[in-house]
């Protein structure tokens, strides 16, 4: 049961050969592209590392990256093989490898509609990892003297500013931890003395939160400390101004922004791997048509082309088994080998 | 005794045919880049329009701009014009457009060079337009209810978080002018009110600075109200705390930042200039080898080139009575009176023996 059959003439199979020729250039280009977008994505999950807890989200740039430069590999044999295609004379040496290239071609570009699939399951895990992160980094902000931690404050603070964020799912995180260390305190002074018996744990806990958290947009000078006492400033009322800080948390900000990326990403992946798709059923349309006029005195008869020659599963199955030979996962048993001695 | 003389063999002129052609493409390029150069910094100079004062600062991008789109079509011209050189027939088609397109690239050439000064002596006029706009956009920065002026708080406050700047000279200046509206000052409490009265303005000063002054490299929580008040804060000692708020002013970073930009672009400019004024000798070159092939007549011949024909001194001369008798052409000459005919030798010609003819007898 053959799979794709088309009847090629002569001149159709040129004109094949041809527009292969240029498609595969564009699919290599294609290649480099979604390699360079690969590299492109993992920098900027990568500057802003330091807000993550791990790097399993990783694991789609770096696909992108081997997909990206197996399909640029892929399309530079394909451009080879359509070019040599029209010469009988050139055409042979290229038996042997056919059937390894069809096979690693069409693992990689399984590989690529995969890694386009990743990028959609992995948001929970990188909403999971930005969570620990942030509030692993809102917890150190005051940490300034401690070798190793000494640039939370800054890192915080600048994505704060830069994403116009506060805190983890809101700005009420900072009321939850010290945010101003020890050093800054006035231990003599009976207002701290206070609200630091007040806790259970013995920290300096206040309404107030960093200057990071600041709106631009705000009509009035920021408010940052003493934001739920009304009566603290003048002609303020906390529940209705949404002006003074960021209202936006910083685990929301920074997901969305990967995901529009992301997005932006797998959109041009696919496209590239619908390109590297058709290159492939052309190459192997070209590659049957011209198997069938081998041998022949004139050339330019008309020809069948298939994609398949048997069905889809016995296609697969004859690919799998030398693979699985390799692996010994397709031992003969002591038994069969026994009755195989016997008859012979 | 022609200018740099050069001698050009048929296949050198032809060689020098193709170079130009090549190279008036290049620079159509080069005229692509300066008009998006033009581009480029009028669109920075946009950006920061409120807080400059009104200037003559868009006369550079403009120029930039207009020059980049001549330059692409004088340089068309020219690899057309190059183009057809190497054969001698076409050339007769360019002959004479030839001289006045290199008369009009010279002078062009002259407005790429102004062009890249004028990149470089913006500075003077940047920094007083910055001086001013500056000044002007702290004290209207509390104005958030007044309309046109509603944005420059948030101008200001993102230019200060962008360049790590803080006022204009550096963060006293914010002392010295009231940057809380008095929508949010309330005027029962009386620290406000002596604070107003103290001042002769009425205005409400006092020693601290906008949360967009904070820097970001402090290890302490930012402190922006009594800044210069050590007793107020714990552990502080102000004249010695350098990482609390940013220490450079605001027109110092702004000056810096214009300066690095037009600096790049008035060298791009100048390296852009060098190489139109080549493209141009080159094309001076072909022009007066091929006159002299035509006025020798082998088309394969040797011809010389040169850039002027003459001296300078000479071809000045030249021109200038050249222009001076242009004036003349519609002017009599009043030597014999205003009559043409007066004191004109006779030229008529009598045929191969020049006799003149017999008077003819008249009928009586």
């Amino acid at each position: 049961m053959v799979v794709g059959k088309m009847k090629l003439t002569f001149q159709k199979r040129v004109k094949l050969a041809q527009g292969l020729w240029m498609l595969s250039w564009f699919a290599t280009l294609g290649g480099a592209v979604t390699f360079a977008l690969g590299c492109f994505l993992k920098t900027e999950l990568r500057r802003r590392g330091e807000v993550m807890d791990n790097t399993d989200i990783h694991c789609v740039p770096n696909t992108l990256m081997i997909v990206g430069l197996a399909s640029m590999g892929i399309n530079y044999f394909a451009s080879r093989i359509c070019q040599d295609a029209l010469d009988p004379g050139r055409f042979p040496r290229w038996k042997t490898f056919l059937k390894p290239f069809y096979g690693c071609s069409v693992f990689f570009t399984t590989l690529m509609l995969i890694s386009v699939i990743l990028s959609y399951i992995m948001k929970g895990s990188l909403e999971t990892s930005l969570k620990i992160g942030l509030k692993n980094g809102i917890r150190f902000y005051k940490d300034t003297d401690t070798p190793g931690r000494c640039f939370q404050k800054q890192t915080i603070d600048r994505l704060q500013m830069e994403f116009q964020c506060c805190g983890n799912s809101n700005y009420r995180d900072w009321f939850e931890v010290q945010w101003i260390s020890n050093r800054y305190l006035d231990f003599s002074s009976k207002e701290v003395k206070d609200r630091i018996k007040s806790n259970v744990d013995g920290r300096y806990l206040i309404d107030s939160v960093p200057f990071s958290c600041c709106n631009p947009s705000s009509p009035r000078p920021c408010i940052q400390y003493r934001i739920t006492n009304n009566t603290a400033h003048y002609n303020y009322e906390h529940q209705t101004d949404e002006l003074n800080l960021f209202i936006h948390g910083c685990r929301e900000a920074l997901v969305n922004y990967y995901m529009g990326l992301m997005n932006a990403i797998g959109a041009v992946v696919l496209s590239v791997f619908l390109l590297q798709c058709s290159v492939l059923a052309s190459v192997r349309l070209l590659q049957t048509s011209m198997e069938a006029v081998a041998g022949q005195e004139n050339v330019e008869v008309d020809s069948e082309g298939y994609l398949l020659e048997k069905g889809v599963k016995e296609t697969f199955m004859e690919y799998v088994d030398p693979v699985l030979k390799l692996l010994w996962l397709n031992e003969v048993t002591p038994a069969e080998a026994k009755a195989e001695a016997g008859t012979s | 005794m022609a200018v740099l003389p050069i001698k050009f063999t048929k296949t050198k002129r032809d060689k020098l045919a193709q170079v130009l052609w090549v190279l008036n493409w290049i620079s159509v390029v080069t005229g692509i880049i300066l008009f998006s150069l033009g581009i480029f910094l009028k669109v920075e100079i946009n950006k920061r329009q409120d807080l400059m004062a009104e200037s003559q600062l868009q006369s550079v991008p403009n120029m930039l701009i207009a020059v980049g789109l001549i330059a692409c079509l004088i340089n068309f011209l020219g690899g057309k014009i190059c183009y057809d050189c190497v054969d001698t027939n076409k050339f007769l088609r360019w002959k004479l457009v030839m001289l006045p397109y290199i008369i009009c690239t010279f002078f062009f050439t002259l407005s790429v060079l102004v062009g890249a000064l004028m990149c470089y002596s913006m500075h003077g006029q940047l920094e007083e337009a910055l001086t001013l706009g500056l000044r002007d956009a702290m004290r209207h920065y509390k104005d958030t209810d007044t309309p046109g002026r509603c944005f420059l708080k948030r101008t200001v406050d993102l230019l200060q978080i962008q360049f790590q700047c803080c006022g204009n000279e550096g963060y006293r200046d914010w002392f010295q002018i009231q940057w809380v509206s008095n929508r949010y000052l309330d005027m029962s409490q009386r620290e406000v009110v002596d604070r107003l009265r103290s001042n002769v303005e009425g205005k409400y000063l006092m020693d601290g600075v906008p949360f967009s002054c904070c820097s970001v490299n402090s290890p302490r929580p930012c402190i922006q109200h009594q800044i210069t008040n050590n007793s107020a804060h714990f552990n502080y000692d102000f004249q010695t705390e350098e990482l609390n708020l940013w220490t450079r002013g605001c027109r110092q970073a702004l000056r810096d930042y214009y300066t690095n930009i037009m600096h790049s672009v008035g060298l791009t400019v100048l390296i852009i200039w060098l190489f139109e004024l080549s493209v141009l000798t080159g094309v001076r070159y072909l022009q007066t080898s091929l006159e002299n092939v035509l006025r020798q007549g082998d088309p394969e011949c040797e011809s010389d080139g040169w850039l002027l024909e003459n001296s300078f001194v000479e071809t000045a001369r030249s021109n200038l009575n050249i222009i001076k008798h242009l004036g003349k052409f519609n002017q009599i000459n009043i030597s014999s009176n205003g009559d043409p005919n007066l004191d004109k030798p006779p030229t008529a010609h009598y045929g191969p023996d020049n006799v003149p003819p017999k008077p003819l007898p008249m009928a009586s």
